[in-house]
């Protein structure tokens, strides 16, 4: 039986009701319409549906959503600035031609960002580290890799 | 996947709800394995039991000399204590190796040690710390010794009534040295194809070794203890040789299966290159 439950999302208190097997990645996108947080392998492999909760990277396609309950959750949607602006790692994602088929992306980028904010100056190899569960199929890393390190000299402009 | 998502506040409260739901609910930690296993019909529980909003079972403390890890401590927190990098750091190095990041972040140490995998990351530094766990039930506590602990993959001396709470570990000998190496294909995010932990006490004035403790991962039903191999060392002044035959004995008491990520005869010889490399990383210089 589906019941209310409150979720704190990119700042934000939003109600959901949701059944208590169902997943923090289904609710997010199903039921309050974030889709920027990808599902793929389901099995916490991939890191595609990598959000940030209480700061830390974590794989919301096997995350009870009951789990999430008083805490801090931040998906690909709580980055950009509210007049649209890009968040430095965004930026940087593009800057550095770190797309390629996009699939991967929300869940680098939020990778990335639990990263930078746990460790501002991280190098190269805690980089990779830090990413080395986040899948990219067009295996794009090196410009990942170098998108992150731009944004790591950079930190001060890192939230 | 359908289940009722019991959030007990206190121990108590949870293993009432285990003494009622106990044969039809799972325990959940972090769920990076029940959930999977869930999705798969592997296990089809009424009701899922998180243990992680009990106080109780969080926090890492030194007692006695030796440490005491609560069963909902992540992995993450495991790996970057300064206690367990410190006293174990063999520990810290397992925990660290254990999936992604954003895996560790939530999969608890209590977890490793309850799903009992044969290639879990920490048991196989924990069996040679003679660490302990202690499980609640409906009759109280009882103390369980972790080489007692394992019955065969996914299967441990818990019953369906009881929680692991706590795992300790007891002092180390002053001048103890350890080491954890996994062998695998993809570094952390893949399973061991053979783990192996050594402990090793070896006298100041002419190296003899007092105390050996080899344990192997992924090469059994169970983690297991090399005591054979342990035998060989146990007593006497460690050279390449003695190196070379009590990683051979480790090899030779190891009993692994074929599967996709390496034949049992590879297993084998991997468990001796890999125990054989231990030994040479603790053996005083």
């Amino acid at each position: 039986m589906r019941r209310p439950i409150e979720l704190r999302v990119n700042g934000v208190i939003e109600e959901a009701y949701v059944e208590p097997w169902w997943t923090l990645a289904r609710v997010l996108r199903d039921e309050l319409g974030l889709t920027g947080t990808k599902i793929s392998c389901e099995t916490g492999d991939c890191g595609a549906c990598t959000v940030n909760i209480d700061g830390r990277a974590v794989r919301s396609c096997i995350y009870p959503v009951m789990k999430a309950q008083g805490k801090e959750i931040v998906t690909i949607e709580g980055l950009a600035g509210s007049d649209g602006s890009l968040h430095p790692l965004q930026q940087a994602f593009l800057d550095n031609f770190a797309v390629q088929c996009g699939y991967c992306t929300p869940g680098m980028v939020m990778g990335a960002h639990a990263l930078l904010g746990e460790n501002p100056h991280p190098s190269e190899e805690e980089i990779k580290e830090g990413l080395r569960g986040n899948l990219c199929r067009c295996t794009g890393y090196n410009n990942i890799v170098k998108a992150v390190a731009s944004v790591a000299g950079a930190a001060e402009e890192v939230e | 996947m359908r289940f009722d998502y019991l959030q007990p506040a206190t121990l108590d409260e949870c293993v009432a709800m285990l003494a009622k739901w106990g044969p039809s609910a799972k325990i959940i930690a972090g769920g990076t394995d029940l959930i999977l296993n869930a999705r798969a019909r592997v296990v089809d529980p009424e009701y899922v039991i998180d243990i992680t909003g009990i106080p109780s079972m969080s926090g890492i403390e030194e007692e006695g000399g030796g440490v005491r890890i609560g069963a909902a401590v992540t992995v993450r927190d495991v790996s970057e204590s300064a206690i367990i990098k410190e006293r174990f750091p063999l520990l810290a190095t397992a925990a660290s190796l254990i999936g992604s990041v954003g895996i560790r972040n939530v999969a608890t140490i209590g977890g490793n040690v309850c799903r009992a995998s044969p290639s879990s990351e920490c048991s196989p530094p924990l069996l040679c710390l003679d660490a302990s766990a202690k499980v609640v039930g409906p009759g109280g506590s009882r103390t369980i010794r972790l080489d007692e602990c394992f019955l065969g993959p996914g299967c441990t001396t818990l019953e369906t009534d009881e929680v692991l709470t706590e795992i300790h570990i007891p002092p180390n000998k002053p001048g103890t040295r350890g080491v954890y190496l996994k062998h695998s294909q993809r570094g952390s995010i893949d399973l061991a194809i053979v783990g192996v932990a050594v402990v090793g006490t070896f006298a100041a004035s002419d190296g003899t070794c007092q105390e050996a403790k080899i344990a192997l991962g992924g090469v059994a039903p169970t983690p297991m203890r090399a005591r054979d191999a342990e035998r060989v060392l146990q007593g006497k002044v460690v050279d390449d040789a003695l190196i070379a035959l009590a990683a051979q004995t480790a090899a030779d008491e190891s009993r692994p299966i074929s599967d996709v990520r390496g034949s049992a005869d590879y297993r084998k010889e991997m468990v001796r290159v890999f125990t054989q490399r231990a030994l040479r990383a603790i053996l005083p210089s």
